[in-house]
């Protein structure tokens, strides 16, 4: 487990309570946006993404008495680089759900959407699993610098952010806490 | 839950465990579980694109059907393009040597080189020289790096199962490996791969068949079966090479049966949970009953199907971990 208390130079973009308004105004947007709920499925893009997904999922049921199947991508497999390390990507964990995504809407689930390339590596491995009717994005945080034509269907908050300026989001079932922080740094490697 | 690690891989080519340290060979078992996954999708495509664009040259001087084939597949599942080159239609027999061969391969622009060769040493003489990553399927009677990874991949996956433990090792895990050691490089790279997982391993065979002072590996010797089973969680026969029947090595094959052949008379004295495993191919009702090798205990499939999985993780680690570039 990480240390809990923020680096110094941490703003909260996001507290506890602003997160759960959040995904419950994302929910309430995902239901609006799906006429047949009962197609949809959400992925999380691992590590946050799952509980957000999980989260969600929750809501949705609780807003409208259906609940929608849950799983996990890791988006190793798919990525045009690998940064991060060969090793701490696996660590992640490994892409599983138990449906089948095809006609399906599939809602990828992720905390913060950046360069776009892990959602593209994400909406490929979808595609290698068969032919959803259509692949939509919920995010936590938008923190611009896309590199890639991508955008949120559901956003729970959009910054701009230079790139000395780190976006971290922290969920309880990870780290203990619900929180969005800024945090300025100039020694902070890229690389989520 | 997983703490993130900083662990990459630094090596151009796989060419025996060896030189692994345990680090290593953890980190390809580790890779190894999402490509099982890729192979068991139960819709749309058995494969990933992380090798997309390369070419894998599959190079065997030695016949091979399992490795040859598991190594082609493997390939294919990272979407690489793949060319094979069997000895017998290749340059050697008109006298080119290794080095010229492969720089004739390397001019059309091949990323791996999976080589087969009668020979202990020669992928690693053209790894030295050369651009490509070399994968030693098999040298001589020295190693077959790949055979020992997929195994011990096989033996931890029993292991996590039986303790319901996600996260448990070969640590302490008794291994009997039973017939020819001597001309046997699969028990070489097994052996070396156990001691640094920390399994404890012991051999069983005739005299003949076993390398002078191979205690020295760190290992039990023991010329009586049952006493190599006793206790074992792991019962492990080697494929005995008929081929060199005519050696004089053992007196007769019907005594080789009557001493180390592993079969369900033999298993009486096996821990229930003990697994049985082979290499494969198998000489049935000689080294392994065919009641045993079918039976409920083998894990004999399990490990051609992990054998995919282990090469894809090699082959993803030798290309795409963080290396200086050439």
């Amino acid at each position: 487990m990480t240390e809990m208390t923020p680096p110094d130079e941490a703003t909260i973009v996001m507290d506890e309570a602003a997160m759960a308004e959040t995904l419950r105004r994302m929910a309430r947007e995902i239901v609006h946006g799906n006429d047949v709920l009962e197609d949809l499925a959400l992925l999380g893009i691992l590590r946050r993404g799952r509980p957000l997904a999980d989260r969600l999922a929750d809501i949705i049921q609780e807003l409208t008495g259906v609940a929608p199947p849950v799983g996990s991508l890791a988006t190793t497999l798919y990525r045009d680089d690998f940064r991060g390390g060969i090793g701490s990507a696996m660590d992640k964990g490994n892409t599983h759900f138990d449906f089948n995504v095809d006609g399906r809407t599939i809602l990828l689930v992720d905390d913060v959407l950046a360069a776009g390339r892990t959602i593209r590596a994400a909406m490929d491995e979808v595609m290698d699993y068969g032919r959803p009717r259509r692949i939509q994005l919920a995010c936590v945080v938008d923190r611009g610098g896309r590199e890639l034509p991508i955008r949120a269907d559901y956003l729970g908050h959009s910054m701009a952010t230079t790139p000395n300026e780190w976006v971290t989001t922290r969920l309880h079932e990870i780290d203990g806490e619900d929180a969005v922080l800024l945090t300025r740094r100039t020694d902070l490697e890229e690389g989520a | 839950m997983p703490t993130s690690r900083e662990l990459n891989w630094s090596r151009k080519d796989l060419l025996g465990i060896e030189e692994l340290s345990r680090e290593e060979i953890e980190l390809i078992l580790d890779t190894a579980p999402q490509f099982v996954a890729v192979s068991e999708r139960e819709s749309g495509i058995k494969k990933v694109p992380l090798l997309q664009g390369r070419l894998v040259v599959n190079w065997f001087y030695e016949p091979s059907t399992r490795t040859r084939t598991s190594f082609e597949l493997a390939a294919k599942r990272l979407s690489a393009d793949t060319l094979a080159i069997a000895a017998s239609s290749s340059s050697s027999v008109k006298g080119e040597t290794l080095h010229d061969t492969l720089a004739n391969i390397e001019a059309m622009h091949s990323d791996v080189i999976i080589l087969r060769h009668g020979a202990a040493g020669a992928p690693h003489i053209l790894a030295a020289r050369h651009d490509s990553h070399i994968i030693n399927a098999g040298d001589g009677r020295h190693e077959h790096p790949t055979q020992a990874l997929l195994d011990a991949f096989t033996m931890r996956n029993h292991i996590r199962a039986l303790r319901e433990d996600p996260t448990a090792g070969l640590d302490g895990v008794r291994v009997a490996l039973i017939g020819d050691i001597e001309h046997s490089r699969v028990a070489r790279s097994n052996i070396m791969c156990l001691k640094k997982l920390g399994a404890d391993v012991t051999l069983c065979g005739p005299s003949t068949l076993m390398p002078t002072a191979i205690e020295r590996m760190g290992v039990d010797v023991t010329h009586n079966l049952r006493e190599a089973i006793d206790g074992a969680d792991i019962i492990y026969s080697l494929r005995i090479q008929l081929e060199r029947q005519g050696d004089g090595l053992f007196p007769s094959l019907r005594e080789y049966i009557r001493l180390f052949r592993v079969d369900t008379a033999a298993l009486v004295h096996a821990k229930p949970e003990a697994i049985i495993m082979h290499p494969g191919p198998i000489n049935r009702d000689i080294e392994l009953s065919t009641n045993v090798a079918d039976g409920p205990r083998s894990v004999i499939l399990e490990q051609v199907s992990n054998g995919v999985a282990i090469r894809m993780a090699v082959m993803h680690l030798l290309v795409n971990g963080k290396r200086a570039k050439k």
